[in-house]
């Protein structure tokens, strides 16, 4: 089996993209990744996305968009994991390299979410939830989230600032990153004065949804051969149970924890050897959670361990180097591409003033739902 | 198609045959405000962040009809000119009272205009007003007409409990167009832009509109408002120094004044044109009582910049200069300032007997 290189990464920014379709828009991501990569044409192309076929009315965006960007009579399909599905279709692209029947897999993780707007935009992103038993009774992501918070401010006795590490931390991380959708740092005051969306999460315990699209292009060891690159050292998908009131443990986000474990396991590498996490910031509380299901804190410690460490670029495990889903913004689908691709500039060193010095090992975790399916890979120089 | 000749290039501005200008004008806003702190109570939401402090609405026997009629007689009353000498009524607005039914013909008979008139209702969201007042400026700048009459009139419907709500305001302004020479503000050009841009409608039957939310902002009003502004004094040579004041659309109390600021135009030029912030947004009522309120303090030589916006979507730039003959005209008739200073404090259970909000049956 072949090693995986990424041999190209196309970002485009995270935002309101009213005049540009979801073609266009991909294409933009697309044809970066080809030209980061010296030109290598794709044999494949793998899309992540999860609302097109209903916000966008379009389906089968293999075609489209390998049809929109020139690419010729390669082969094209999407991958479909909610919110998890750019990291899928790096899944895809990993397993279609590693197997040996693809040489160059040109990975897209797309979102078009400016196309509709009103109260169904919330019901067709609660798709990700169990629609029989969960979005029918009119639970949303974000209503998920509240629960996950109000249990866990009770069963810890958390203060309701214990929640503001990650915000505060993306915020000033973001401003840095020129693809981001909010370039300024925020206040302990602002994250205490903003007025509440779900209750108990406020506006900043909230990562905003937002057009996007990113590309990478896998490649194997030959195409790779005369350049250093960056491989994917491992990959891993887990799923749990979809309906929160199936878990025995909601606070538990079991999904996270053995999603973990298999990609240390199969890189042979311990936490202690990671430069830096690109957790799942959709909301808050989903920070927490995963920072306790990895065993980097106790349950019920994870809030204090957020607010104690330095989790910056300079810091002994950066988080959110280019500001995360929180403010880098959240393209749904195009977020699992966005992390990869990011921690694919920190470990070229190409991150500018975030860079966390002399990376070498990444970490990255895409979520579908609130841990219902977990994609991580490490990411090695 | 043969590429036109670069000496035949004609400019982009509308300019009339012979020269136009405003002989009289007059605003009309109701007398009741609501606090949008009133409306936060009731559908929630902090007293932070609201859009304006508050709204005028008008009572139970005021609809754009008769507030336009004020308006009118106010324009009449500055205009000094007998009314059988109007040759155009026309009234712009997204809230006709009839569906079918001119409101113009109503206005032009209680302000005593002949029957020998053109009137007709025109709608485009918030630019109804000034739309007629360019229509207005070609009939007479061609020199079929020595007056018209355009206003711009609403009373805004916002859904219970939706953002609208929060703004939708009302209000009336008339104006009378008639040759530059007797004007009180000469008007020098006019430039239009419009898109096909669905930021915010409302169907047949339906009776609330419904808005496309963040839409709304940057390609929508920003662009539009930008773009006629920019494309107007790029075309007339001028900058925004070179202006006394210049009103923009309303529809808050931030669109306008990031607008200004992005166009060059300090606080100093909006702040007597901003009403939003104290009376709402009065739709197609919106920049033309502002308008108003500048003619009711400005001097002859004032240069004014007004920039309409309306939904789906355009922008009409109108640019002016105030003549001497402003000068004992002003207050022939209730001035705006008049009218935003007769206020009468509603709460939401009146705002929502005379807004018609109560099913009866």
């Amino acid at each position: 089996m072949s090693e995986v290189f990424i041999a190209g990464i196309g970002l485009t920014p995270v935002g309101e993209h009213w005049e540009l379709s979801l073609a266009n828009l991909s294409a933009r991501a697309m044809l970066a990744a080809i030209r980061d990569a010296g030109n290598i044409r794709p044999q494949a192309l793998y899309v992540g996305n999860f609302l097109a076929s209903t916000m966008s009315q379009q389906a089968n965006l293999g075609t489209l968009l390998v049809d929109n960007a020139g690419l010729g009579h390669i082969e094209a399909f999407t991958a479909e994991a909610g919110e998890a599905s750019g990291a899928a279709a790096l899944r895809m692209g990993y397993l279609a390299v590693k197997s040996g029947y693809v040489n160059a897999a040109l990975v897209a993780g797309v979102e078009k979410y400016t196309d509709m707007v009103g109260v169904e935009v919330e019901g067709l992103i609660s798709q990700s939830t169990d629609y029989d038993f969960e979005a029918t009774q009119g639970l949303t992501p974000a209503g998920q989230a509240g629960m996950l918070m109000s249990r866990y401010m009770e069963s810890c006795q958390t203060p309701r600032d214990a929640f503001s590490a990650l915000p505060l931390l993306a915020h000033a991380n973001a401003v840095n990153n020129s693809n981001a959708m909010y370039r300024k740092a925020i206040t302990m005051e602002a994250y205490n004065k903003a007025p509440v969306v779900a209750y108990p999460l406020n506006l900043f315990d909230v990562a905003p949804y937002a057009d996007g699209a990113a590309a990478i292009l896998l490649v194997n060891e030959e195409l790779a051969s005369s350049r250093n690159l960056v491989r994917i050292a491992a990959s891993s998908v887990v799923v749990d149970a979809m309906a929160l009131h199936d878990r025995p443990d909601p606070l538990a986000f079991s999904a996270v924890t053995l999603s973990a474990q298999k990609v240390l396991a199969q890189a042979g590498l311990d936490w202690d050897e990671m430069d830096l996490f690109e957790l799942w910031d959709a909301y808050s509380i989903f920070g927490i959670l995963t920072i306790e299901a990895c065993g980097l804190a106790a349950r019920g410690e994870g809030w204090r361990w957020l607010r104690e460490n330095d989790l910056s670029p300079k810091g002994h495990l950066p988080l959110l180097t280019m500001g995360g889903n929180k403010a880098r913004g959240f393209p749904l689908a195009a977020a699992g591409v966005y992390q990869v691709a990011e921690a694919v500039l920190q470990l070229r060193g190409a991150a500018g003033a975030n860079q966390v010095q002399g990376a070498k090992t990444a970490l990255t975790q895409a979520m579908g739902g609130p841990a219902s399916t977990v994609i991580t890979h490490i990411l090695k120089k | 198609m043969t590429p036109v000749p670069e000496k035949e290039k004609t400019s982009l501005l509308l300019k009339s045959a012979r020269p136009v200008g405003i002989i009289g004008y007059g605003a009309y806003i109701p007398q009741y405000r609501l606090p949008a702190s009133q409306i936060a109570r009731v559908w929630g939401g902090s007293d932070e962040g609201l859009p304006v402090k508050e709204k005028s609405v008008p009572g139970l026997d005021e609809d754009t009809i008769t507030m336009s009629i004020e308006a009118a007689r106010n324009a009449l009353k500055r205009a000094g000119i007998n009314p059988s000498l109007i040759r155009a009524v026309w009234v712009g607005s997204e809230s006709h009272p009839y569906a079918v039914k001119p409101s113009s013909t109503v206005v032009a008979e209680a302000i005593g205009a002949p029957a020998h008139i053109l009137a007709a209702d025109l709608e485009f969201a918030c630019k109804a007003g000034s739309e007629a007042m360019v229509a207005a400026m070609g009939l007479v700048g061609s020199g079929m007409a020595d007056y018209a009459l355009a206003i711009g009139a609403d009373t805004a419907q916002g859904k219970p409990g939706d953002a609208l709500e929060l703004t939708a305001a009302a209000g009336a302004a008339a104006f009378i167009l008639g040759p530059a020479e007797i004007s009180l503000a000469e008007i020098i050009s006019a430039y239009s832009f419009v898109t096909d841009t669905p930021d915010f409608w409302r169907r047949a039957y339906q009776h609330y509109p419904e808005h496309g939310q963040r839409f709304t902002g940057e390609p929508a009003y920003f662009k539009h408002i930008s773009t006629a502004a920019r494309i107007m004094m790029e075309e007339s040579g001028t900058r925004a120094s070179d202006y006394a004041y210049a009103v923009f659309h309303q529809p808050n109390a931030k669109f306008p004044r990031r607008v200004a600021r992005e166009l060059g135009f300090s606080d100093e030029q909006i702040k007597t044109g901003l009403l939003s912030p104290v009376i709402g947004n009065t739709y197609a009522g919106a920049s033309p009582i502002g308008l108003t309120a500048i003619l009711d303090g400005a001097k002859a030589g004032d240069r004014i910049l007004m920039v309409s916006y309306g939904s789906g979507a355009g922008s009409d730039a109108l640019d002016l200069r105030v003549t001497k003959k402003i000068k004992g005209r002003q207050n022939l008739a209730p001035t705006t300032a008049d009218y935003i200073a007769r206020r009468v404090e509603i709460d939401y259970a009146t705002y929502a007997r005379y807004s018609g909000i109560l099913a009866m049956k």
